[in-house]
């Protein structure tokens, strides 16, 4: 990474880059609890795109195209999304622990979804993501208000997230215990947990640009961000507006999250782990963490996705379990490799 | 290039940090901040290098207040090492040195054979060449002070500021240190503890006190017996060795009582 690399290399990886994450979405699309050869898939996605028809069985296309493709398409922006946060929020806030969480809008998107839920407040102009982005987005601008008024340092913002995310869970699981009807705490519980199944194309429309958009305003931080390294003084003794980068960045990632959360739900260790996954496979100059992590963060999330699905026969596990119950222990591992080479 | 404070105030909750603190550098000067602990030198220097604005007052680069020019500007001509700088990322130490490119660089422009070219020379500088592809936290405390010079160097700044630069090293790599500062074609200005260090290797003194400058000039003329007693509360004598710079031998309390005692003793 010293030298730039030449371009016909750069072009390489990131043709290589886009063809393990268009693999990843088409077994995404094949794997399931009826298994589709993925010829079929690409004959389905010819036939959606460019009209190309191939003769697939309307049922197949229909499972593959209106189903699968569009919940993996998601999962993989999702994975991208939190992952990029993390990124940039560990960075940013110079804390190895940070992830897109410790803003408090998972906790806010929460309180959110369940006013619009169980409370009924503006039901009829709100549907569940959008009292979820909302949520989240209040959350996020009181916990960073709070952090302004205690002080400027990096700790201040984690402590008031973390205040933060207490007020608003239990702000959450008061008017769950409150007014909820067991099945409307089932029904939430399910998207606390984070839950790819609802999801629709218009649900990619939306994912899609957040991602892109919270990736390019990142990737026109990076040296901005390596230059936080050694903390924020030092970052503007590199001539780089601190305060200017903070807000932009992250408030990219906190529409970026706020917009998966509202998805999908709430989908823990992604935005923790992936970074750091990240990091160890290609250092941690931004400029190439940042893509890289998007990609793996990607592929991880399609990857959960289909674990979640056909891991109990029959059964839809809720696919923010099965990221904590993959994250936590590949997170135990990358620990104490880290500890052996330091 | 020259520098220069023009009445700089600073205030943080109704402590006074720095008052009204004015004083030219001249170019090339190898210019010195003494005072004891909390007497404002670090509030200066973040002043100085533009990362904090002054309250009151400005702090004028040849001329243009550092205000009126952007803060890229700033670094390619100030480049600033703090005390005691830490990382938790895995850098390796031709990383941290790459840093001091940030400001010449754009978003998008691509890194160059040149940009390497000058982070080797920074890197050769400070005589970590051999040392580049070890990782920040396998390195010693001297070795990463060493990495910030070499990181400011990078930035091929006019004027260096240095914030106690020889903190936690021990006495042979404080003089190195200084002696490399010293070396180089730069306006230099640098906080020291050791008042010792500063009458070798500064042409010129500020000494600070509670927020104020009580004395500007060569090492010899601002550190004397009675200055030294005055601000930081001790014995010294003092013993010019020419060319404005002067040997400061401390005298402990204790020598001072046994010193009048046998006086005492003799007179009796």
């Amino acid at each position: 990474m010293t030298s730039p690399g030449s371009p016909f290399f750069k072009t390489g990886m990131a043709l290589g880059a886009l063809a393990i994450l268009l693999i990843s979405v088409c077994m995404g699309a094949a794997i399931g609890e009826t298994a589709i050869p993925i010829a079929t898939v690409a004959q389905t996605i010819a036939n959606r795109l460019w009209g190309a028809g191939y003769a697939v069985s309307p049922l197949d296309e229909g499972i593959v195209w209106s189903y699968r493709l569009s919940r993996a398409v998601v999962a993989a922006c999702c994975g991208s999304a939190l992952a990029i946060s993390g990124v940039v929020l560990q960075s940013l806030l110079r804390n190895p622990l940070a992830d897109p969480y410790i803003l408090g809008i998972s906790a806010g998107a929460s309180t959110g979804a369940v006013s619009v839920a169980i409370l009924g407040l503006g039901t009829s102009m709100l549907s569940l993501p959008l009292g979820a982005f909302l949520g989240a987005l209040t959350a996020f601008l009181l916990i960073s208000l709070l952090a302004m008024k205690t002080g400027t340092g990096t700790t201040a913002i984690i402590l008031a997230g973390v205040a933060g995310s207490q007020l608003f869970n239990a702000l959450t699981s008061f008017i769950v215990t409150k007014a909820a009807t067991a099945e409307q705490a089932r029904g939430i519980m399910f998207w606390l947990l984070g839950n790819l199944s609802g999801v629709r194309w218009p649900d990619a429309y939306l994912a899609i640009p957040a991602t892109l958009l919270g990736l390019v305003i990142c990737l026109r931080h990076s040296r901005a961000l390596d230059a936080f390294a050694f903390g924020s003084n030092s970052a503007a003794s590199l001539g780089i507006s601190v305060l200017r980068t903070q807000i932009v960045v992250i408030g990219a990632s906190a529409v970026m999250t706020a917009t998966m959360v509202s998805i999908v739900g709430s989908i823990g260790f992604v935005g923790l782990v992936i970074p750091h996954a990240a990091r160890m496979l290609v250092g941690v100059r931004h400029g190439v963490l940042l893509p890289a992590s998007a990609l793996i963060g990607a592929v991880f999330m399609i990857l959960a996705d289909i674990f979640s699905r056909t891991l109990i026969p029959g059964q839809v596990l809720p696919v923010g379990v099965v990221t904590a119950l993959v994250g936590a222990p590949v997170f135990a591992v990358i620990l104490s490799k880290k500890r052996e080479r330091a | 290039m020259k520098l220069s404070a023009t009445d700089l105030s600073w205030s943080i909750g109704g402590n006074t940090l720095l008052q009204s603190i004015s004083f030219e550098v001249a170019n090339g000067e190898f210019f010195g901040i003494v005072g004891p602990n909390g007497s404002g030198k670090t509030t200066l220097m973040s002043l100085l290098s533009g990362i904090r604005k002054p309250q009151v007052g400005s702090v004028t680069l040849d001329g243009q207040p550092l205000s009126k020019i952007g803060r890229r500007d700033v670094a390619r001509n100030i480049a600033l090492v703090e005390q005691q700088a830490e990382t938790g990322e895995r850098l390796t130490a031709r990383q941290a040195v790459e840093l001091g490119r940030t400001p010449h660089l754009g978003a998008y422009s691509p890194w160059t054979q040149e940009d390497t070219e000058t982070v080797n020379r920074a890197l050769r500088n400070v005589d970590m060449d051999h040392l580049a592809e070890r990782y920040w936290h396998t390195l010693s405390g001297g070795e990463r002070q060493r990495l910030h010079i070499a990181r400011a160097l990078a930035q091929e700044p006019k004027v260096l500021l240095l914030d106690e630069p020889t903190n936690h090293l021990d006495i042979g790599h404080q003089i190195d240190l200084l002696d490399l500062v010293g070396k180089l074609d730069l306006t230099v200005v640098t906080a020291l503890h050791d008042l010792n260090h500063a009458a070798l290797f500064c042409d010129r003194i500020a000494l600070m006190q509670n927020g104020s400058l009580v004395a500007l000039g060569k090492p010899s003329e601002v550190l004397t017996v009675d200055c030294i007693r005055e601000v930081f509360g001790v014995e010294a004598e003092v013993e010019p060795i020419g060319q404005g710079s002067c040997n400061i031998r401390f005298v402990p309390r204790s020598r001072i009582h046994h010193a009048r005692e046998s006086r005492f003793r003799a007179a009796s």
